[in-house]
């Protein structure tokens, strides 16, 4: 009796329904989609959307889109390399070969090519905004959720109200 | 000994006089291979006897002197050479002379205090042995026997319970419990971890136990920290208000008391870490520090039949991947 009494589950409060059963407040999800090329020659790019849905009460918004460039978050990866602790993910490649001149296709506007970017963004951007340091930035939250980036802005932390 | 068949030789044996009725234990050995030596505890006697076969009885055997000692050292493993005695005992057997016959010598050291456990760890050792040494005046003639040492202690006095509420300011809150803070080898750690607040995607949850050696003083302090165990307690994404349960039995895991400061040359701690998991792998941690006792044999035998019990149903766990990018979990009182 007494190895029974030794070995007895500790008291715990009874966890309520709405805990139980109630939406999980943990909710992130970000979507990359709808590619779009803008400009011609020298200055053309492509621009992806960017969906934000969240419960997160760190996000001031609960549900965002905006439009992000490749090199928007080349500059979100080093705010963040500079500011945060967070080990950050790699990007995917800068693809430098199908920049080069005198190719076959379309380079790096290759309809192929910028699915398989977007792919790699999504999971990037994902396993940052994820990082519950990362939230804490104010480069993040400014690159989900508001229309422009100001690069002049001063970094800080992100607090609850 | 015999130069070219020439000479004497001798071989020397000791032989302990409780050697029958005498428990045996298992000890690990430096390479790691397990093998069973005699037990003593603190202040028991140790008495036997050397005994000496001649190898040629038609020769005599001319010495300086036989003397047996029984010694408790530390090794430490980058000092080479250097061996720290903290007991030492001498016995003279024989006057310098000449042995013309196959003879046997009794020895008794009384009451002989032990006050450390054998241990043999990473960096340092610590053990205990009987050395017959017949002097010459070329080459001594040594026998060693090694002998393990296990310390007992009583129920601690005191032995509150572990409980503490941990996490990142508003992503993650628990709230941990761990019946008590000293276990001894045979015990199961009884606990539960409570989830206050959870917005971190956790995955699993895993409780570790880690032994901690620290060796050498000042600036030359070496850590050596070694996973003896990982046991998932959680697996699947806990909502808030959750409780998880532990009951983790530490019969069958290789541990030994905690040893603090032996000799002011190493010391041997246990840590119970608490991990969470992320789905995108990040660990979250906090470690406590449990102390490890080694409780006396006399059992009610009910007790033993229980805890045999337990160890059987405690085999059989699995062991999860390796610590990578961890990220500490402060306690609430400490935070900034």
């Amino acid at each position: 009796a007494e190895t029974v009494a030794d070995t007895r589950r500790l008291i715990t409060k009874p966890q309520n329904l709405n805990d139980a059963y109630g939406p999980p407040s943990n909710f992130l999800e970000i979507d990359v989609s709808n590619p779009q090329t803008v400009g011609v020659g020298r200055g053309r790019f492509t621009t992806y959307e960017i969906r934000v849905k969240t419960n997160l009460p760190i996000f001031k918004l609960k549900e965002s889109t905006v439009r992000r460039r490749y090199s928007d978050f080349e500059w979100l990866r080093s705010e963040l390399e500079r500011e945060s602790k967070v080990v950050v993910p790699p990007l995917p490649g800068k693809a430098f070969l199908r920049q080069l001149p005198f190719r076959g296709d379309d380079g790096i506007f290759d309809d192929n090519f910028i699915e398989e970017r977007k792919q790699g963004l999504e999971q990037f951007i994902n396993k940052v905004a994820g990082h519950p340091l990362a939230q804490n930035e104010r480069c993040l939250h400014m690159f989900l959720q508001d229309e422009i980036i100001d690069k002049s802005y001063t970094p800080s932390k992100i607090r609850h109200a | 000994m015999s130069f070219f068949g020439f000479g004497q030789s001798v071989e020397v044996e000791i032989l302990l006089n409780d050697a029958e009725s005498r428990k045996r234990a298992e000890h690990k050995t430096e390479d790691g291979k397990k093998e069973k030596y005699f037990l003593f505890y603190d202040g028991e006697t140790v008495s036997g006897k050397v005994s000496l076969s001649l190898k040629n009885p038609n020769k005599r055997l001319e010495h300086q002197g036989i003397k047996i000692e029984f010694i408790g050292q530390i090794e430490l493993y980058y000092d080479r050479g250097n061996h720290h005695e903290f007991v030492s005992l001498v016995k003279d057997l024989a006057r310098p002379g000449e042995i013309t016959q196959s003879q046997a010598f009794d020895f008794e050291f009384t009451h002989v205090e032990k006050p450390y456990e054998s241990y043999t760890g990473q960096n340092v050792k610590l053990r205990y042995f009987l050395r017959a040494t017949i002097s010459r005046r070329l080459n001594d003639v040594v026998k060693e026997m090694d002998i393990v040492v296990h310390t007992l202690s009583t129920y601690p006095e005191l032995n509150s319970s572990i409980k503490m509420e941990v996490g990142i300011e508003d992503c993650l809150h628990i709230e941990f419990e761990y019946n008590k803070s000293k276990y001894h080898l045979k015990d199961v750690i009884v606990g539960k971890i409570y989830f206050l607040l959870v917005r971190i995607k956790i995955k699993h949850m895993e409780i570790d136990i880690i032994k901690r050696e620290t060796t050498g003083t000042g600036p030359n302090v070496y850590h050596e920290n070694d996973t003896i165990a990982k046991y998932e307690i959680m697996d699947g994404a806990p909502v808030r208000g959750e409780s998880i349960p532990i009951r983790l039995f530490l019969a069958g895991y290789e541990l030994t008391p905690t040893m603090r400061d032996i000799n002011k040359k190493f010391s041997v701690r246990y840590y119970l870490n608490l991990v969470l998991i992320d789905e995108e792998e990040r660990r979250y941690f906090k470690q406590q520090e449990v102390v490890l006792w080694r409780k006396g044999d006399i059992v009610r035998k009910s007790m033993s039949h229980q805890a045999a019990i337990a160890s059987q149903r405690f085999e059989g766990t699995t062991s999860l991947g390796e610590v990578r990018t961890p990220g500490q979990l402060s306690d609430n009182n400490s935070r900034q």
